[in-house]
């Protein structure tokens, strides 16, 4: 058993536009001390996954279906008091704006303790050596003193630290931070995912970390998993997903990066952009974007399937490939033609695809 | 990335000494007061901040300039003061030979047919309340360029040339995704046919997908209409990939320019290296030693004396004096700068104190500011510890002897001047043939060797 078991999960927004299928049968699991990527553009569902985890989903938003299990409890079953128990306690969120996480009213030592006090039932002084003692541990200068600073009187990175210190108050089992360093700089956001790898490491913390930065997934991640239009794409250990990517989407994001040291005039792009989550497509939705797509596309949408089978993926098989796209059933009539090139100059080929005729990814082929 | 621009320097090779910059700036500055109310202006106590503290460069007829920094180092400012859209506080800004910082109103209006501005944000720099049409028809309007059924067929021209469908001049901005807007706020600026465009983050707010195509589209338009860009971001990767030459910019002055070949090839500027080494690489079989770069970057109003990266600099030289470790310095150099500021937090030492992690104050201070307990050099050692010991001590005012002077070194005290340096200019002692000790070449390089070939090929060390 994972420690954290998501099946199947639906989340619905009624809106007066129509219904917003956030998240459509999404399945994954994170185990003990495990980091798990949650990657997408903006509108892919991430952020509503992490929510719902949480149990923050709200109106018009309800969890529809599925359940989400943290160590074999049900989570949609519990009442209010019982998952405020667990939220902060067991299970901790950063978010991406550490600004609006703090509340500007209260120094920040204060707002720490005071999450100490509440879920450890620890007394003032006792909450405040924990809290000199964290914000000392999330590399913040002079803590006995900055403990009653306000917010506003720390720099951008010193907040994101202040909140990593108030995630780890209660030495959780799980920590899902969103998008924690898109705000930073990328010498600050060194940093912080430096304290991140070093803090879970030492507690055995599982992390979800939710990004659209697949360089801060590739160094940050076990495993990881691609959204689209609330759907996982894709899902596999990061070295999979990088050097062997299974669906077309994974392939046009990583493609369209930019990289140092890469001599390409152009970018490959993917056209288009995200469907509207109130009127997916129907078929893929992924397909009105596709390199790949044809006629079949538009009339069945793929399940996530083990690449390797072609067998329904199975999400408590954590070492599996499995991705969403017809060409692993064989229902395709072509094949998914491209060359992942790694910088050492070696090429490698997608699995399923034809050695050559293909357009790699230097050369503009999608358009 | 035209024709002409090829064969000028293809690959960063020589340009013609003779070629005219079509833009040169000379030692520009923007100064904004810090205004802390009615006493301070009463007191005339005044602050400023340096926004942009007296930067060079030029940019020549084709080319795209990347400017890239941390937030708050000026790169934003530096934009909008070569068009004059904030008048800066000195320095000149040449265009085609021509100085423009102290034209009338009615030659700077004409001065905005040739250069224009793309935001970061469409959604707030686009009039919500006016169609597209009238957006884009605005810019003509206001230099009379078109009028009546020309004015509606150049709109839809514009439309097109940036990628959006002709049929959506009607409509409003509310309806277009954040891609579509930057399109459209390309439109509006390429509306008075310019040579020259700031492109002022234009694609930090895309998602990865639309931010290439809006870098593909913005190329497209180089090369078709000859356009001379200012590109700048944040995000290194991506201005290495648009620019013909990168400028770096750290609290307001310049750090380094180069091509990007140059740029991302040692001997570097400490900062450059810095940056580059932070950027995330997107393959996890990718190992780096990276370097991490303490702190933030210091306020503006008050920056470091010297180079205003030595507070930060990994690579920072140390006194002829003394013969230290370079980390064992950079942490000593660390303590001196608070030693001197009086922000020692003797508070902090009295708990480590407390707690048994340390036998008096002066250790309390050291472990606390990862300073070894003794330094492997005597004579730095014992100006060390007297300057712990005074500021520990309870003594209300701290003696005179200014412990910066001990360990005064020319990044402690001499602001670098950009000099050439083989490949490119930056700003950096360590250039400085003045301070033959402190050659590049025997600094300690962490970036790992054979990160980026003149090829750009790596080395990776997966499988």
């Amino acid at each position: 058993m994972a420690m954290l078991e998501v099946e199947d999960l639906n989340v619905r927004f009624y809106t007066e536009d129509g219904v917003v299928k956030a998240t459509n049968d999404l399945s994954y699991e994170i185990e003990e001390g495990e980091r798990f990527g949650v990657v997408g553009e903006s509108g892919a569902g991430k952020s509503v996954t992490s929510l719902a985890v949480m149990r923050l989903i709200e109106e018009p938003g309800v969890i529809e279906s599925g359940s989400i299990r943290f160590k074999g409890r049900d989570l949609l079953e519990l009442d209010r008091d019982e998952v405020r128990e667990i939220r902060g306690n067991e299970i901790a969120m950063i978010f991406q704006d550490a600004e609006t996480a703090l509340n500007p009213a209260y120094t920040v030592g204060e707002q720490i303790a005071e999450a100490i006090r509440l879920h450890l039932s620890y007394d003032d002084e006792a909450a405040r050596d924990r809290t000199i003692e964290l914000l000392e541990r999330v590399g913040i200068p002079d803590p006995v003193e900055r403990y009653s600073d306000y917010p506003h009187e720390f720099s951008g990175g010193m907040q994101q630290r202040a909140v990593v210190a108030m995630a780890l108050s209660c030495d959780p089992d799980l920590i899902i931070a969103d998008e924690p360093t898109t705000a930073l700089d990328v010498t600050i956001e060194a940093q912080i995912l430096d304290l991140l790898a070093d803090v879970t490491e030492s507690s055995d913390t599982a992390i979800q970390l939710i990004t659209h930065d697949l360089g801060v997934v590739a160094e940050f991640c076990d495993r990881l998993m691609v959204m689209y239009a609330g759907h996982p794409v894709e899902m596999a250990p990061v070295e999979d997903v990088y050097y062997d990517p299974q669906h077309p989407y994974t392939v046009g994001l990583m493609s369209s990066i930019p990289r140092i040291g890469d001599d390409r005039d152009r970018l490959q792009t993917i056209p288009g952009r995200m469907p509207d989550l109130i009127e997916l497509p129907s078929g893929c939705n992924f397909y009105p974007r596709c390199p790949y797509a044809e006629e079949a596309c538009t009339r069945r949408e793929p399940a996530l399937v083990d690449v390797d089978t072609g067998d329904p993926a199975d999400a408590t098989v954590h070492e599996q490939q499995s991705a969403a796209c017809l060409a692993h059933t064989g229902e395709l009539r072509g094949e998914l033609d491209y060359t992942v090139t790694v910088d050492d100059g070696r090429e490698r080929e997608g699995s399923a695809s034809v050695p050559d005729g293909g357009h790699d990814d230097r050369t503009e082929g999608s358009q | 990335m035209t024709t002409a621009h090829d064969g000028a320097r293809p690959d960063g090779g020589e340009r013609r000494p003779d070629e005219e910059p079509l833009l040169r700036v000379e030692n520009l500055q923007k100064y904004y007061e810090s205004d802390n109310g009615f006493l301070d202006r009463l007191l005339g106590s005044r602050q400023y901040v340096k926004a942009v503290d007296g930067v060079s460069f030029e940019i020549y007829e084709g080319e795209t300039l990347g400017l890239v920094g941390e937030s708050g180092c000026g790169k934003s400012t530096v934009g909008r003061t070569l068009l004059q859209l904030v008048e800066p506080t000195g320095g000149t800004v040449y265009y085609r030979g021509r100085d423009i910082t102290d034209l009338p109103d009615d030659e700077l209006r004409d001065l905005r047919t040739e250069m224009q501005i793309v935001f970061q944000n469409p959604q707030s720099s686009l009039n919500p309340r006016l169609t597209i049409n009238d957006i884009i028809g605005e810019a003509l309007d206001v230099h009379g360029l078109a009028q009546g059924t020309t004015r509606d067929e150049r709109i839809k021209e514009l439309l097109e040339r940036v990628g959006l469908s002709a049929s959506h001049a009607n409509r409003y901005p509310n309806e277009f995704s954040g891609g579509q807007l930057q399109r459209i706020g390309i439109a509006r600026a390429l509306a008075v046919e310019p040579d020259f465009v700031v492109c002022d983050e234009p694609v930090s707010a895309l998602d990865v997908s639309v931010q290439a195509q809006i870098l593909n589209l913005l190329d497209d338009l180089q090369d078709d209409l000859g356009l001379s860009y200012l590109f700048i971001a944040h995000d290194l990767s991506v201005v290495e990939h648009v620019s013909d030459r990168v400028a770096v910019m750290y609290l307001g002055e310049m750090a380094e320019i180069a091509t990007p070949q140059e740029l991302f090839t040692p001997p570097q500027h400490p900062y450059t290296e810095a940056l580059l080494s932070a950027i995330p690489e997107p393959d996890p079989g990718w190992e780096a030693d990276r370097i991490i770069l303490e702190g933030s970057v210091p306020s503006p109003i008050s920056p470091p004396s010297g180079c205003k990266f030595h507070t930060r600099c990994p690579r920072v030289i140390q006194p002829d004096a003394f013969e230290l470790e370079q980390t064992e310095w950079r942490a000593v150099l660390d303590l001196v700068e608070e030693i001197a500021a009086g922000a020692v937090s003797v508070e902090t030492a009295e708990a480590l104190v407390a707690a048994g992690d340390a036998p008096d104050l002066p250790t309390a201070v050291r472990a606390d500011h990862d300073v070894p307990e003794t330094l492997s050099d005597p004579e730095a050692e014992a100006a060390l510890a007297s300057a712990v010991e005074a500021a520990v001590s309870a003594a209300p005012d701290p003696p005179e002897t200014d412990v910066r002077e001990t360990f005064a070194s020319p990044c402690t005290t001499d602001d670098p001047t950009l000099r050439e340096i083989d490949g490119g200019r930056a700003a950096c002692h360590l250039f400085d043939p003045a301070h033959p000790d402190a050659s590049p070449a025997v600094a300690p390089r962490q970036v790992v060797d054979g990160s980026s070939g003149p090829d750009g090929s790596r080395a990776e060390s997966d499988d």
